[in-house]
């Protein structure tokens, strides 16, 4: 079933070379011209686009840069100078441990409080649920990052200035994954690791609570589907305690659609925290794309999107696996 | 054991307050039987739902005692009627399927309650679940134990069920429909086997149906309730022979039986002389060596295996089979809603089987072979009021529009007795009935000569059923149309059809005229079936 959901995705990934390359063509802007400077003249902005094999047709074009690929060299950044393998390997586990870490603090906090909402709806909490993920996802993340940092760097003074993955007095843990927390575990230098978290903390929450709303919601409008079941009603016949009722029968039952929402919060939150990387100075993919977008920077943009569409692909494969864990008769079909 | 008194249950909703219960009492012995018998609406499940204290959110008991072995359950604190559930008193449920967990293996669940009610430990869980599946006598037990629903059968399911019910030997059974949507043979299995363990383990039982039949072959004693009240108390035999109100009359003319005709279920004043309806000799359909294949997870499965038969122009067919059989294909195959694998389908001499189901729709046949859906609920769009449902296809086969088709569409209402009135109504906004005839006033519309009727009664209670079957009689001789009647129910076939069919396993093993089908039947698995199905004793109304 694996092996047939991987090459399921063999297509998505080829159109997505194919797509990735024909828009970046179609964006207004020569960088040729931009990286010539404003003082350059005809002449050295047609030797600079030839140097980048801009003066090729598109079709030529295409086929180096799918030759590159398959040679996995995905070329080499005009705006930092480094190859784009070398910028994503960098920059794409900041912004998968951001959006991870949001993500966790996310559900800690939407799971149950959407559990708590659907066993007594119409309550006090389900009220206060309700006002609370309404609150967080109707404030801007840029919005809220912001607050985050007057309030507790700027007033408080308990959360580090927000300037990137790390204060400067670490050094960063040696790579292994890229994660700085899972690193620096893994180098027991536990005094990083506490100055990796700190740093993490305001921009996860500004994200986590952003993505709350989502997650509650859907989990109290499945359990509530789950609990008026008739398996429930069976459960409660035969006598078994509320604990059991809940998580071991109405719970495990809900997660399904919860575990799909989890998914698709997951691909907005990656692509949207672009702004939370600004706020804080994260070095995460987003605003690495967004500058390479605004430069015509071909093969950054190509490399995002292509990383990007892999993690997705990626991304429902584990989807995939977790709802046939989770349901018995997903994997036989 | 179990003494009911002038129980009250009340729901709250959007429009105010509904009693549901008004007013009930009763009492169950050890070891006794008692049916609560009655239509939808009636109160009988929510009744046990109270005494069990399981009602859904919203609803409350107003008033009453429910005292079960000295112990009053109204007042007993949630802790104890948990104790109570399961251990003392266990229920089981209709629509088995859905009873269960569908995540969690069968054997665990079983367990669950095991443990709960301290009945085993850890340790000794597994031993103990597989003993309680082989006492509802699984097969296997041990391979069934790492089951889960959606793997077994509806009658595994419910066994399952039971087994969970019985698995810390309570002393009262409360069964709410038990068999609803199950086989016939398998009603049998089951309400035997429920019947058995009870009587073995002298357990009081109470039986929640509407089925009479099975009521009076099953309990000692039965309440007749209706509008959440006790409308009469008897024995079985007495109650069929003697109806005192004039609803348990009523309901005992209803249930299809031996011996009576279709005007013999409708209550005396409405008896009109039954129409005759003329079969000609020639065959309106002719199916021949009919075949559909399904591709399988282990091959392919062959869901009905080459079948021929004919249905004459104006003759009513009724197909009977079990789920599993293939008739549900078969009909689906002739109204062209499926491609068959391989066979012809000859509609009046030409076949019909040649133009693929995708393109039916503009065949000049289509509007010759209509249907009548299972669910009449499920089959109407919720958002289309009944006159728009009945207009569909007039207006996308016939080109119908404006004045002449608001007029066609309340002719045919007259026609199926759907008030005027209702025509503007939602689905929602209709009765059970009054939607079945909005199915067969859609059908109808377009004057078809055959008629397809996949189960049109099976949702319905019995009332309305012999309305609905007694309709269909009429339109049948006034419009002169054949029916191909899809049916699990014998009883009814009965009534209705001139000729039957039995299906098993996608092949036709008993045919023939209806009256010699059942009254001697030849073949062993027809045999079961009219023996398998519950027989009401023979009633003075009839």
């Amino acid at each position: 079933m694996i092996l047939g959901r991987v090459a399921q995705a063999i297509p998505v990934v080829m159109g997505v070379v194919v797509i990735s390359f024909i828009l970046t063509r179609a964006l207004p802007g020569d960088p040729a011209a931009y990286f010539a400077g404003p003082a350059a003249d005809e002449a050295s902005i047609a030797e600079i686009r030839e140097a980048l094999g801009l003066d090729k047709p598109l079709f030529q074009q295409f086929f180096y840069y799918v030759g590159d690929l398959a040679r996995g060299d995905l070329g080499t950044s005009l705006t930092t100078g480094q190859t784009v393998m070398s910028d994503l390997a960098a920059r794409l586990p900041a912004s998968l441990e951001l959006t991870l870490v949001a993500l966790l603090l996310s559900c800690g906090i939407a799971i149950p409080l959407g559990v708590l909402a659907a066993t007594r709806p119409g309550t006090w909490v389900d009220h206060l649920c309700r006002i609370l993920v309404t609150a967080g996802v109707s404030m801007p993340t840029f919005f809220t990052g912001i607050v985050l940092i007057y309030v507790f760097y700027y007033l408080a003074g308990i959360a580090p200035s927000p300037l990137g993955r790390l204060d400067f007095i670490y050094l960063s843990p040696p790579h292994v994954t890229g994660f700085y927390l899972i690193d620096a575990a893994l180098a027991g230098d536990w005094e990083t690791w506490f100055g990796a978290l700190k740093q993490l903390i305001l921009p996860a929450t500004t994200l986590a609570l952003f993505t709350l709303a989502p997650i509650a919601r859907m989990t109290r409008a499945a359990m509530l589907s789950a609990l008026s079941s008739d398996f429930i009603r069976t459960a409660r016949a035969a006598g078994l305690g509320t604990r059991k009722v809940l998580y071991g029968y109405a719970f495990r039952n809900a997660l399904l659609p919860v575990v799909t929402t989890l998914g698709m919060v997951f691909s907005f939150t990656l692509g949207a925290n672009v702004l939370v990387e600004k706020v804080f100075a994260w070095p995460g993919i987003g605003s690495y794309a967004v500058e390479a977008l605004v430069v015509s920077d071909y093969a950054a943009v190509q490399g995002f999107v292509l990383a990007m569409a892999l993690l997705f692909v990626a991304l429902n494969l584990i989807i995939d696996i977790a709802y046939a864990l989770i349901d018995p008769r997903i994997g036989l079909k | 054991m179990l003494s009911v008194k002038d129980l009250s249950v009340a729901f709250k909703t959007r429009k105010g307050e509904v009693n549901a219960v008004r007013g009930v009492s009763f009492d169950v012995g050890k070891g006794e039987t008692l049916g609560i018998v009655g239509e939808s609406g009636s109160g009988k499940s929510v009744t046990s739902y109270a005494l069990m204290r399981i009602l859904d959110a919203g609803g409350e008991i107003r008033t009453g005692d429910v005292v079960y072995g000295g112990i009053d359950l109204r007042a007993a604190s949630e802790t104890n009627m948990r104790d109570i559930r399961g251990r003392e008193i266990s229920m089981i449920f209709q629509n088995p399927r859905a009873a269960l967990n569908p995540i969690r293996r069968v054997g665990h669940q079983v367990e669950d309650v095991l443990i709960r009610h301290a009945q085993a430990t850890l340790q000794t869980a597994k031993a103990k679940a597989i003993a309680a599946l082989e006492a509802v006598k699984i097969n296997d037990a041990a391979a069934r134990y790492e089951a889960y629903p959606f793997e077994l059968s509806g009658g595994m399911c419910q066994r399952i069920v039971i087994a969970i019910a019985l698995a810390c030997k309570p002393q009262l059974l409360i069964a709410d429909e038990p068999t609803t949507g199950l086989d016939i043979t398998t009603q049998k299995a089951v309400m035997d086997l429920v019947g058995d363990l009870t009587k073995e383990r002298g357990m009081g039982m109470i039986l929640i149906t509407h089925d009479l039949g099975l009521a009076s072959q099953y309990c000692d004693r039965i309440v007749v309730m209706k509008d959440g009240l006790i409308v009469e108390v008897g024995e079985p035999k007495t109650l069929f022979t003697d109806p005192q109100h004039a609803y348990t009359r009523k309901l005992v003319d209803a249930t299809p039986r031996l011996g009576a005709s279709i005007r013999n279920l409708l209550p005396p004043e409405a008896r009109r002389p039954e129409p005759r309806h003329k079969v000609h000799n020639r065959p309106l359909l002719e199916v021949r060596d009919l075949v559909k294949t399904y591709p399988g997870k282990t091959g392919p499965i062959q869901a009905v295996k080459g079948i021929s038969f004919d249905i004459k122009a104006g003759q009513s067919l009724g197909l009977v089979g079990e789920s599993g059989s293939g008739k549900s294909t078969t009909s689906e195959m002739i109204v062209r809603l499926q491609d068959p694998t391989s066979g012809n389908i000859l509609f009046d001499g030409q076949d019909i089987a040649a133009t693929p189901s995708a393109r039916f729709m503009r065949h000049a046949v289509r509007r010759d072979i209509q249907m009548v859906f299972q669910d009449a609920t499920d089959s109407l769009n919720p958002r289309s009021t009944a006159a728009s449902a009945i207009a569909e296809p007039l207006a996308r086969i016939d080109r119908m529009r404006g004045a002449k088709l608001t007029a066609r569409v309340s002719e045919l209402a007259d026609l199926v007795g759907l008030p005027q009135p209702l025509l503007s109504r939602f689905p929602h906004q209709l009765s059970g009935g009054q939607k079945a005839r909005v199915g067969i006033a859609r059908a109808i519309a377009l004057e078809p000569r055959l008629l397809i009727l996949d189960e049109p009664t099976a949702a319905l209670d019995v009332s309305i059923q012999a309305l609905v079957l007694n309709l269909l009689v009429d339109l049948r001789a006034k419009m002169g149309m054949s029916y191909l009647f899809v049916s699990h129910d014998l009883n009814v076939v009965r009534l209705l059809c001139d000729e039957v069919l039995v299906m098993k396993q996608g092949e036709i093993v008993d045919r023939g005229p209806t009256a010699t089908v059942m009254d001697t039947p030849s073949h062993p698995y027809t045999r079961a079936l009219i023996e398998a199905a519950p027989q009401p004793p023979r009633s003075i109304a009839a």
